[in-house]
Order: structure tokens, then sequence, then C-alpha cells
């Protein structure tokens, strides 16, 4: 569970597992929500380097972790997206709101 | 003549299931020789579908879920169906960024990315009685079918 989330200073990486659905969804807002509640995080970064599946479950997930990081003056960004992961990413209206970066951060 | 064949599973509504129809479906789906990303559209649309049986259907009860699967020529046709609450306003439901339930972060994009992936999708629900979607795709198009 752990393995999902690495902090560095302010930033926390969060590693997406290979499919990012609601059952993954669930796990990493639980897991991220606790952290952030016990550290200063100013910014969330999800890595995408293993996932090849996201659905809408993901994109309510990615929402949610940006409207926290809002009301705390922090911001959220997206690296390692494969091409899937950006199609849905961008459908969904998603990077209006946070940057998605080409390769890492 | 046309070829055809069917499957149906029927599994409990847990989320750790979703991925479980979804590699079901997508072995189901490869004797029609998909592109990879035809099998990633399927994928998308019916984790949609199986969430929202889930977490709107059921309301994260544990009662059935079942996937039915069917294959008519090239078409590729998925219905969901759950015993759940049903929907009382189908097209409100259906239409982008429309949750009932934004308090626990659903983004409402649920049936915009079941029309997005899929040629068709159809609804049938009654109020207390279920609720079935039935999406169709048609799967490894002739090459000349690609060009404009």
């Amino acid at each position: 569970m752990e393995d999902f989330f690495r902090i560095n200073g302010t930033d926390l990486t969060v590693c997406v597992p290979a499919e990012l659905d609601h059952y993954m969804a669930e796990k990493i807002k639980r897991g991220s929500d606790r952290l952030i509640e016990n550290s200063n995080i100013r910014r969330i970064i999800f890595d995408f380097q293993k996932t090849c599946f996201m659905d809408s479950s993901g994109i309510g997930m990615i929402m949610g972790r940006y409207k926290n990081m809002c009301f705390m003056g922090g911001d959220v960004v997206a690296v390692n997206a494969n091409e899937r992961i950006r199609r849905i990413l961008t459908l969904s209206g998603v990077y209006k709101v946070i940057d998605i970066y080409e390769g890492s951060y | 003549m046309e070829q055809t064949n069917e499957m149906r599973i029927e599994f409990d509504s847990r989320s750790c299931n979703e991925s479980f129809a979804r590699v079901a479906v997508a072995a189901f789906m490869t004797q029609l020789n998909p592109t990879l990303e035809e099998v990633a559209d399927v994928k998308t649309a019916l984790s949609e579908a199986v969430t929202n049986a889930i977490v709107h259907g059921y309301e994260n009860r544990v009662e059935k879920i079942t996937v039915h699967c069917a294959i008519r020529g090239q078409e590729l046709i998925l219905t969901v169906s759950d015993k759940g609450k049903g929907i009382a306003d189908v097209e409100k439901a259906m239409e982008p960024l429309f949750t009932t339930k934004p308090d626990s972060e659903r983004s409402g994009m649920g049936f915009a990315f079941m029309e997005a992936f899929m040629d068709e999708v159809q609804v049938r629900s009654a109020v207390g009685e279920g609720t079935a979607v039935t999406m169709k795709k048609k799967i490894g198009r002739p090459a000349g079918e690609y060009l404009d």
C-alpha cells in the first residue's frame, strides 16, 4: 500500500498502479489523504509510468486531490502519461486544471 | 454465414471484481482480432458500467452484477445489468458531469466515457427494479474503413 507514495520535501509523488479503476482510486484517495493530513504537502505528482488503464473513477480521485491542494494553496501535476492516459485526461477536461509534463518531472 | 458467440458472467458487486470483469471481456473479444486501442476502449466502457452498478445501482451493497457479451459478425454487444435502485431520469444521468454523488468524488463522466469509447449506448432502467446498459462496438474493421 505504502509503495504507491513517496514524499520528498513538500512534494508527494503518487506512483499510480497499472490499472487506476474504482478499486485503486479508493485506495489512493485514502492513502494520500492520510499523508496530506500528517505532513506539509504542497504538491501532488501523479506518476503514470506504470499505468496503462484509467477510467472516470481515476478522474474523480484526481479532481478530489486537486480540490484539496487548491484549498491548501498547493497544486497537482501529472507525469509520464502514455497516449491512452493523456486521452482520458484530455477527454475529461482535467488537463485544464493540472499540468501534464511530457517525461518525468 | 455470420459468426456468433456468447458468454455471461455473474459476480459480486465488489470493486475488486472490476479488473476481473475487464480481463474476462478482453479475453472473449480477442476472437474478433481487435487492435489494442479497441480492447482499451471496451475495457474502459465496461469499467464505467460496472462501477455505476456498484456505486449507484447497489450503493455499495454486495449483490450480483451480470455481464453478457455477444459477438454478431464484427460487432461486440455488451450488456451490464444490476437489480439495484434504478435510474429515475436516464437522460439527466447521461449528461456529462452530472452526478448524484459529488461528495464521494464521482466525476459524472461515466456515461460520457461509455459513449466516447463505444459506437452505441442504450440504457433500460426502472426505479426499484434495476438497470441494464447495452453497448455496441464494431471491432476489427476492414482496412478500407479506416480511410476518410
